[in-house]
């Protein structure tokens, strides 16, 4: 994926990854880690908290928790590489694109996910996807990363079927 | 409207640790939004919130209202002089009329102890008690918590002193009552007459010396001396105040470790604080005016929390 990102965006001039909270900035660092080992670059990697900025803030029942957002450039004229691990209905990724643009004007913003669910009910889609499934509904896709779950792994939760 | 933290902030007495604790945290993330060079973020667009403010206050209301604005809430404030209040209107009557404009949240500052609950009771919009007499204020001292929290990383067994005119300050009430459940040591320290008589059974210690109380504290949450206190008998002098109470520097040069210097604000250099005390490197008077904004934005966030039962409907759509 990491080589995928360098390739659509002609190098690692003025590129700026960033994560979506929590896991897309794991995945994040990892993407910039094997950046700096093949092409002896230093990217810069922000990390997105995009609570603020969901369109279900008002119905989605007692306040999420928000979490960090480290994002100290401005995005001006920046291609910009958002990191996340399950693209679904797209609404995340919305909201970072809404958050991003408080921030500043990047010359471009592509989207690297892990895994792409499928169910979109906005029309975003992902330039760079490690692996694409179709999951019903009714099912979930979570994301496990070593940093924070002790191991990496992708797993699929069906939900209970009479 | 359910939330974390119920409906209103009325004061720090009803709050769990738990409670205080998911403030301060909430807090830390608004912070950085107050850097950016765009300081908002939608949270809570379309969201209408009054600021009734019964009493004179310029650095309270500005706090809320940048904290309203940056959440992008819409905000309006009332000042007691140009309003009917001067005409009598009561307070009921005025929050009412208000609501019937459709407002979410009311922040409420007045100077009888008790006004924001009487008020909360009475309408159905979220009461923030920005002040009530000589009652709480419950930002400032979830703010205060916040500044000692950063600086110290933990607010248990923490020893922390206020100085001044605790008799009449809600700020010295509501930082009793938060950092009491949250572990910390309290201490006053004040002359007699400015000292609430049975103070000490809010579980604090009283040191009648304000020598004895820089040696004991790590902390130092330094109280306005109001200059009516002169007029009306409570102190011979400001400048015997200064003299006996006074935060000076050569005090906290004799004292064997470093102590942190708070102040709500305003202060009035060379009585309750002196100048070099309140620019020096100790002093984080000016982190807690930063703390301010985000605490405030971190209350009304939590207190315009989600509705359930609209959750339960909107179950259908999905998040990511």
């Amino acid at each position: 994926m990491a080589e995928e990102i360098v390739e659509l965006n002609d190098g690692t001039a003025d590129l700026i990854v960033v994560g979506i909270q929590r896991r897309g900035v794991q995945l994040a660092d990892r993407i910039v880690r094997t950046i700096q080992e093949r092409e002896h670059v230093s990217v810069p990697r922000g990390a997105l908290d995009i609570t603020l900025y969901r369109d279900d803030l008002q119905t989605v029942g007692p306040r999420p928790v928000v979490g960090p957002t480290d994002l100290p450039w401005n995005l001006d004229g920046k291609r910009v590489v958002i990191v996340d691990d399950v693209l679904y209905t797209g609404r995340t990724v919305r909201a970072a694109l809404d958050e991003l643009a408080d921030f500043g004007r990047p010359s471009r913003v592509s989207l690297a996910v892990l895994v792409d669910r499928g169910g979109r009910e906005l029309p975003i889609h992902a330039d760079i996807v490690g692996k694409k499934f179709s999951i019903d509904a009714k099912d979930r896709v979570d994301v496990l990363v070593d940093e924070l779950d002790g191991r990496d792994a992708v797993v699929v939760v069906r939900a209970e079927r009479s | 409207m359910t939330s974390a933290l119920g409906k209103d902030l009325l004061d720090l007495e009803s709050l769990t640790p738990e409670q205080i604790s998911l403030v301060l945290d909430t807090a830390v993330p608004f912070k950085e939004i107050s850097e950016r060079a765009i300081k908002k973020v939608p949270a809570l667009r379309g969201q209408t919130i009054v600021n009734l403010f019964f009493e004179a206050s310029t650095r309270t209301r500005i706090s809320f209202e940048f904290a309203e604005k940056r959440l992008s809430a819409d905000t309006v404030s009332v000042a007691s002089s140009g309003s009917s209040v001067s005409k009598g209107e009561t307070l009921v009557d005025t929050a009412r009329n208000l609501e019937a404009m459709r407002i979410d949240m009311v922040v409420i500052r007045h100077g009888a102890s008790g006004a924001a609950a009487f008020l909360a009771e009475r309408i159905e919009s979220n009461v923030i008690n920005a002040g009530d007499g000589t009652h709480e204020h419950p930002t400032q001292g979830l703010l205060d918590l916040l500044t000692l929290r950063d600086h110290f990383g933990s607010l248990e067994g923490l020893r922390v002193c206020i100085v001044g005119d605790v008799l009449h300050s809600r700020v010295a009430r509501s930082n009793i009552w938060g950092l009491r459940k949250m572990g910390a040591e309290v201490a006053v320290c004040g002359p007699k007459s400015l000292l609430p008589h049975a103070i000490a059974e809010l579980g604090v210690q009283v040191f009648p010396r304000v020598e004895e109380a820089i040696e004991w504290a790590q902390a130092l949450n330094i109280l306005r001396l109001q200059l009516e206190r002169m007029t009306s008998g409570y102190i011979p002098s400001l400048r015997e105040y200064n003299r006996v109470f006074g935060v000076t520097r050569e005090r906290l040069e004799r004292a064997k470790h470093e102590v942190l210097i708070m102040h709500p604000g305003p202060m009035n250099r060379g009585v309750e604080i002196d100048s070099d005390v309140a620019d020096g490197p100790h002093s984080v008077i000016l982190n807690q005016v930063t703390n301010g904004v985000a605490v405030r934005m971190a209350v009304l966030y939590l207190l315009a929390g989600g509705n359930p039962e609209l959750a339960e409907a909107a179950k259908g759509g999905g998040e990511r």
